[in-house]
């Protein structure tokens, strides 16, 4: 079972990176990210079922992720409205187009279908397949994470730091801050999409609905993972933010399991995840006095 | 290299705030002159660095920078030929991120794709560059700006703007908000990278002794019009006294006062 909540913590935890680069790095709250996870699993679902394939689910799932954070960007550049309401919007829509994607359906199994765990796990059939995946999605997040770092290095990266700290000086590095919100807000959702659809698979089946409280899953994470570990390295960053999404997912599992000893119900888990958000704001906001910020 | 002709600009146009900052102004500063600008608030120094940086558009009229015309060019394109620095010593900066990462995106304009430029050379070159400030950065890099003082933020700002070598340069204030000693060291800053580079400069200030001691012209503005316009030796034979003198000859708006006690402090 510990295996179990490791792996999707992982899983999440590729989510909740893309909701660190918006949030935290951008200063862009994105709300896409509730539309854009069913999204990912919703595409990666149509290409398993319609025989397309795992590749071009996972590429499409990428490529629909970014789009879907574009379309805010765009909604917030051109039409001067407010990140979270340009989010919505974007959120809204999908929530029709996944339906669709998923040939008018709210739910699409994948069970008995062959998927990349199915695969990852034959690939090695003589050991525990928990543990294969567990070893599978440690290699694949830290890559994807180290990534994520490098990213942030190269000059390109260098500048969204800047764009989330103070826009003026991104004008004055001539720079069009417009686009650099379309191409960040893009990856920012593509990673979410990515999640989504790895989620699927996990899980066996993509829904309309998985992505409801997906931000708030996103931002406990981040914060539960700056409550941890204070750090200004933008590797430690990128790193307590899966270690957050790990041990929420931990928290969740543990709250589901042995709630019911308090007289909690799966249904409170929303309230407790709002407390715990509010509860880690109220820790770091006395802990940072004057430091701290995006790299520090 | 700058050239502005027939610029109208009125604020909130149409309703009961409109206020008409100028019509028809004109004006051309020549390649390499250093142009000290002073006028009583409201004059429209401020919205005269805005429509040349391209920060606000003007209602009619055009702005030509290095001989093309830039009239509807985007504050980000027009970036390319013209560095600013603001009273605000952070406003230029990004305080969550250290020394090395600001000087880095400020040392190119335009578009940048995934190349990692900052390595051993670059920071080997940004070193330099900071020991010349004399502000005691280049042990500092890895440090946040936001640690920094407000004078050694500016001084910061004032490099990464001459990195990037802009053709034009446009100073509002920037030495305003800083205690005395930073003010003259930026100051000092200022002169020796403007002699340095040549850049073609416009300073908007409220010291009148620095705006007689700088520079090789000066324009006087109120009410949206250049009511002085001296240069060369006609300039240097300034005095504070006499600056003032014109000033309450103009009929005397808003904070000469204010000025008044300004020139006499330095």
């Amino acid at each position: 079972m510990i295996e179990g909540i490791f792996v999707e913590g992982l899983i999440y935890g590729i989510m909740a990176l893309g909701v660190f680069f918006t949030f935290r790095i951008l200063n862009f709250p994105d709300l896409t990210v509730d539309g854009s996870f069913p999204l990912g699993a919703a595409v990666m679902a149509a290409c398993i079922t319609s025989g397309a394939g795992i590749f071009w689910g996972l590429t499409l799932a990428l490529v629909s992720g970014w789009l879907a954070g574009a379309v805010t960007a765009e909604i917030h550049n051109r039409l001067r409205v407010p990140h979270l309401l340009a989010g919505i919007l974007t959120m809204t829509m999908l929530y029709s187009i996944n339906i669709r994607i998923m040939g008018n359906r709210a739910n699409l199994p994948l069970v008995r279908q062959e998927t990349l765990l199915t695969q990852v796990t034959q690939a090695f059939p003589g050991l525990d397949p928990a543990w294969v995946l567990l070893g599978f999605f440690i290699v694949l997040v830290l890559g994807i994470k180290v990534l994520l770092d490098l990213f942030f290095l190269t000059d390109m990266g260098l500048v969204f730091g800047a764009l989330g700290n103070n826009e003026q000086m991104v004008l004055a590095a001539g720079v069009n801050p417009a686009t650099y919100k379309v191409i960040g807000v893009g990856i920012s959702n593509a990673l979410v999409a990515f999640s989504g659809a790895l989620a699927a698979q996990y899980q066996g089946f993509s829904d309309v609905n998985l992505g409801l409280g997906m931000v708030v899953f996103g931002l406990a994470a981040v914060m539960i993972g700056e409550f941890l570990i204070p750090s200004n390295r933008i590797w430690v960053l990128t790193l307590r933010v899966v270690l957050g999404a790990i041990l929420y997912k931990a928290i969740l599992y543990f709250g589901r399991y042995y709630g019911y000893a308090i007289h909690m119900t799966p249904s409170d888990l929303k309230l407790i995840s709002g407390l715990l958000i509010i509860f880690a704001l109220v820790l770091t906001r006395r802990g940072k006095k004057g430091r701290g910020g995006l790299f520090s | 290299m700058i050239r502005l002709e027939g610029i109208v600009k009125t604020f909130h146009p149409g309703s009961p705030d409109a206020h008409t900052v100028f019509q028809g102004l004109n004006l051309e500063v020549g390649e390499g002159e250093f142009v000290t600008v002073i006028g009583s608030n409201g004059a429209g120094k401020s919205t005269l660095l805005n429509l040349i940086s391209g920060k606000i558009f003007a209602d009619a009229g055009r702005v030509f920078i290095n001989g093309r015309d830039m009239t509807k060019l985007p504050e980000y394109r027009r970036a390319q030929y013209v560095g600013r620095i603001f009273q605000d010593p952070l406003a230029g900066t990004a305080a969550t991120m250290t020394v090395e990462d600001n000087l880095m995106i400020a040392a190119k304009k335009g578009f940048r794709g995934l190349r990692i430029s900052l390595n051993k050379k670059q920071r080997e070159t940004f070193r330099n560059h900071l020991a010349h400030l004399d502000m005691g950065l280049e042990d500092r890099m890895k440090d946040n700006v936001g640690l920094l003082s407000g004078g050694q933020r500016q001084a910061l700002t004032l490099l990464m703007m001459v990195l990037s070598r802009p053709p034009l340069i446009l100073l509002d204030e920037h030495t305003a908000a800083l205690d005395p000693r930073n003010a003259e060291r930026v100051m000092d800053l200022t002169r020796i990278f403007v002699g340095d580079y040549g850049f073609t400069t416009l300073m908007v200030t409220h010291n009148m002794a620095h705006a007689i001691r700088y520079g090789s012209r000066l324009l006087m503005m109120d009410r949206g019009r250049i009511v002085l316009d001296v240069g060369g030796e006609e300039k240097a034979g300034l005095t504070v006294e006499g600056l003032v003198k014109r000033f309450s000859e103009l009929g005397a708006t808003a904070s000469d006062a204010l000025l008044l006690t300004r020139g006499g402090e330095v």
